[in-house]
């Protein structure tokens, strides 16, 4: 049976792993190659690298790094931030990513995510929603959740799918950096919406939360950034908390 | 020399990193001359099988893959290259190398597709490559699976929704539809096992 995924978030700034995706004050974190092999090591089934800077030289820093981990790390790594073309896509890969995750790109152009996929199959093609509570739904963000776009975001998880998106990377604005557990709602409702697996992100504060977003949240895999960083939990120590709570994870 | 096959639209990172790890010496085959130059061959394939064929039979390197595979020298074939050994593949409607009877086709399975993550094998009959693995977890990210004519051939089956076979072999030809690469330790260690096994049948072949 298919484990549950565990995956560390690393927000990436100037070379740095930091805190404060969608707020100003950035804290650093530590160094993104030393965090990537510890976390592989303890268990993580999975890293994202997420470049927040996204500028033309945070780029080639970003390829720098990915080159980096890639050496020493063998599990998945998935890598986004500012990607707007295949060609961004293929240097990504070329380094040593597994996946690409398009957010901003693929609202502004959903046939980019098209031609990801048949450019490199839906199984490198990873899309990011952002999405934020409006009346009885969710509406999409993009720009580092800066900007409305008024779409729906469970119609939005379903042309995705339809365009050939591999997964969904789900974060509720209104839960991320609370640490009070994931928008399980939301999770939910994409999840029994699409037939590519959902990744919950945005709000897990310990392995209460996680549980919750992969039961029932029916969430895929869970990612989650400041309880590896801050050192409160290590992905072993949750894994073990989620293994006695009855999750199939893999130890 | 392990020879790692390139046609052009694959990520050989992956696997050439592995390698690089494990000190396994290995260059890159991009024609069929360069392939048959291999005493070892690794097939990391990824993507689509109607692209990936067309790119063999443009560089001429299913002729070589064809001669290498009927040599007795040693060959892993991951995911996309392991499904290439059979004779078609529904995914593009496209035929393959043929080497083993069988076809690919979408999996059957009520769960979600693709079928991405960690998945533990069954290591169904004796195989010199995955016996110390039986139970453990691998990489997975595909919806197509194989489905041998000879059930012989089948060495592990996993389950998502159903049993599907997840690990061929006719030794010294395996198929793995994981990802040794990107399956921590337990995967490299896999790799380390292929790379031994591989030595050793080369060294007979030599002897």
């Amino acid at each position: 049976m298919l484990a549950k995924r565990i995956i560390p978030c690393l927000d990436v700034a100037h070379r740095r792993v930091v805190k404060g995706r969608h707020f100003r004050d950035l804290v650093d974190q530590g160094d993104p190659a030393e965090l990537a092999e510890a976390y592989a090591s303890a268990g993580a089934d999975e890293l994202v690298f997420l470049d927040i800077d996204a500028t033309v030289e945070g780029r080639a820093t970003l390829i720098d790094l990915v080159t980096q981990v890639a050496r020493r790390v063998f599990i998945p790594l998935t890598v986004g931030g500012g990607i707007r073309t295949t060609d961004d896509m293929r240097e990504l890969l070329r380094a040593g990513a597994d996946k690409v995750s398009i957010q901003t790109a693929a609202v502004a152009h959903p046939e980019l995510v098209k031609a990801a996929a048949a450019r490199f199959g839906s199984q490198c093609v990873v899309v990011a929603i952002d999405a934020q509570r409006c009346g009885p739904g969710w509406v999409v963000l993009t720009h580092g959740a800066r900007q409305g776009t008024g779409l729906d975001a469970i119609a939005w998880a379903g042309e995705l799918c339809r365009l050939g998106a591999g997964e969904l990377l789900v974060t509720s604005i209104d839960a991320d950096g609370t640490k009070s557990g994931y928008d399980l709602a939301l999770t939910e409702a994409i999840a029994a919406r699409v037939g590519i697996p959902v990744i919950a992100s945005g709000g897990a504060g310990g392995p209460q939360d996680i549980v919750a977003v992969l039961t029932e949240g029916r969430a895929d895999a869970a990612l989650a950034a400041s309880i590896f960083h801050s050192g409160k939990w290590t992905v072993d120590t949750l894994k073990a908390e989620l293994q006695a709570a009855g999750v199939a994870v893999r130890i | 020399m392990i020879g790692v096959i390139d046609y052009g639209t694959g990520n050989l990172a992956s696997v050439t990193n592995a390698l690089d790890y494990l000190e396994a010496p290995w260059r890159l085959a991009r024609s069929s001359s360069e392939l048959l130059a291999s005493d070892t061959l690794v097939f990391p394939g990824v993507g689509a099988a109607g692209p990936a064929m067309a790119r063999l039979r443009a560089t001429g390197l299913d002729q070589g893959l064809h001669e290498f595979l009927r040599s007795g020298r040693p060959y892993l074939g991951i995911c996309l290259g392991m499904q290439l050994l059979f004779q078609s593949s529904a995914e593009d409607d496209s035929s393959c190398l043929s080497y083993f009877p069988g076809q690919v086709g979408r999996m059957a399975t009520s769960e979600k597709l693709p079928h991405v993550g960690w998945n533990t094998i069954d290591v169904s009959r004796s195989s010199s490559l995955l016996e110390p693995w039986n139970g453990k977890y691998f990489y997975f990210t595909h919806s197509y699976v194989v489905q041998p004519a000879e059930p012989e051939v089948i060495c592990a089956v996993t389950d998502h929704g159903g049993a599907f076979v997840s690990a061929v072999a006719q030794e010294p030809i395996f198929g793995v539809q994981f990802h040794p690469e990107r399956s921590g330790r337990d995967g490299l260690q896999l790799l380390a096992r292929f790379c031994r096994l591989a030595e050793e049948k080369v060294r007979t072949l030599a002897g």
